[in-house]
């Protein structure tokens, strides 16, 4: 899968909010076309790690490389590096103003000044690809959470992104719709996307990852391919962690 | 209502209320722009920009507009030579719209500001991290959302305004309650007749207008 030097490396990363250390001295490098997914317990900084690779959440000391560039600070060049990183939220945070399809194409109109009929097409395209092309013209809370995921994720891949983020994409949505939006997910790890998941859903890091990374207490535990994590955890945390999810 | 019958002091009610639907039209429009801007100064990430707009809100909504309104005329026109208009009346008026303008811009920029609370941070997160900029957030995500929001208070806001427009008959302009005034001089047997149409007037056009703010609120408001 990996060819090349990696896409993401964080070196180091430090970060604290307040006294609490969220992040301690995490160094992890994603490659091209890689899958990587995330677990851990809650406020183990699995979400802030994620959020730290297009800069939702400033670090406070190490550095973050993507595509071989070092993070920018801010202003223009941090808003094109953002442009080309997809990052998918929990909550959706779909514009809620905005039909599904003026949600996919505002990025490529606004951000590439995409001609419209171009965005538009490619939009259009991308529904039909997450299953949601009949939508197009609703708003966001006329959709069920599914829905809105998956128009979601078709938003962040109407940039025709190097790389996509997960936080947590399918904790805030109902058992019966985390089916429809791991199936998206599990295309377009197939098709090739570099992503960083954060994710509780095992079963997806089982067959859709090429790495897990255990995280706890802001600390990067393990890093192993999902069939040995799962078989033979090396950490007391991450046996203990999986003693409690896996039993149930 | 023999007042009233005379096509004199007829057409002095209808210009004076004419002034009162332009000083409040002009003055609105302004206050929008100016109250928008100051708002995305107050939000935005820059102090001097941020200070500016703290200082306006502050200056303008704890002075009377009494005194703003004065300001404009013996300060603006009378010592720094500030002239609109030729005409007389028409130079009051524009000295008015700016003195209300800038008064009801500072209750705009709060009312946005509010608004600007109501929106999910996640909202102005997903624009960022499209790639937009902080203004581009600001102008398609966050502000639109902000000011669907706020329609129910632009409705008192626009209220107050119409209703302060009055002051501007302080500096000379012949708007309604100038011209009540004098109608009251000259007809002392009928002053209670003569306040009641002058207050009928402004409840007749005020009364709709809050109901059309209250319909326009549920109409615009952002479905979550």
């Amino acid at each position: 899968m990996t060819t090349g030097e990696p896409l993401i490396v964080l070196d180091s990363v430090n970060k604290w909010f307040g006294p609490l250390h969220v992040l301690d001295d995490v160094s992890l490098s994603v490659g091209r076309g890689e899958v990587v997914v995330v677990i851990g317990p809650s406020g183990s900084g699995k979400s802030t790690l994620c959020r730290t690779i297009n800069r939702l959440e400033p670090i406070n000391s190490g550095t973050i490389t993507f595509d071989g560039q070092p993070l920018p600070a801010e202003g223009k060049a941090l808003a094109k590096l953002r442009s080309e990183v997809g990052m998918v939220f929990q909550s959706f945070n779909l514009f809620a103003h905005k039909t599904i399809l003026e949600n996919v194409t505002l990025g490529p109109l606004k951000v590439r000044k995409e001609k419209p009929s171009v965005a538009r097409e490619r939009g259009l395209a991308l529904l039909d690809r997450v299953g949601i092309a009949n939508q197009a013209d609703k708003f966001p809370a006329q959709l069920s959470g599914g829905q809105q995921q998956r128009a979601a994720i078709a938003r962040a891949l109407a940039m025709q992104p190097k790389a996509m983020l997960f936080d947590e994409p399918t904790s805030a949505l109902d058992p019966e719709m985390v089916g429809e939006v791991l199936d998206v997910m599990t295309s377009l790890a197939r098709d090739g996307m570099t992503m960083v998941v954060v994710t509780h859903e095992m079963g997806f890091a089982r067959h859709a990852a090429n790495r897990v990374i255990f995280m706890a207490d802001g600390k990067l535990v393990e890093d192993a391919p999902p069939t040995e994590f799962f078989a033979n955890p090396r950490s007391e945390r991450a046996k203990d962690f999986l003693s409690k999810i896996l039993t149930h | 209502m023999h007042v009233f019958a005379d096509p004199t002091n007829f057409d002095a009610y209808l210009s004076g209320f004419l002034w009162i639907l332009k000083l409040t039209g002009a003055s609105a429009v302004f206050a929008l722009v100016i109250g928008v801007l100051l708002a995305a100064m107050r939000v935005s990430p820059v102090p001097v920009l941020r200070g500016f707009g703290a200082a306006w809100v502050n200056i303008f909504r704890n002075t009377p507009l009494t005194l703003v309104v004065f300001f404009c005329y013996f300060g603006l026109f009378s010592t720094l030579g500030l002239s609109l208009a030729e005409d007389l009346n028409l130079n009051n008026y524009w000295l008015g719209v700016i003195g209300l303008s800038v008064y009801t811009a500072a209750f705009v920029c709060e009312a946005v500001r509010s608004g600007v609370n109501t929106v999910p941070t996640g909202q102005a997160e997903a624009a960022r991290a499209l790639g937009l900029t902080f203004a581009q957030t600001l102008r398609i995500v966050v502000l639109p959302q902000a000011t669907r929001s706020v329609v129910a208070p632009f409705g008192s806001i626009l209220i107050a305004l119409c209703k302060n427009a009055t002051i501007v008959g302080t500096i000379g302009l012949m708007e309604s309650s100038n011209v009540m005034k004098d109608l009251l001089n000259a007809n002392g047997d009928a002053v209670i007749p003569i306040f009641l149409v002058f207050a009928g007037t402004f409840a007749a056009l005020l009364i709709p207008t809050g109901y059309f703010f209250g319909w326009l609120a549920n109409r615009l408001a952002v479905k979550r």
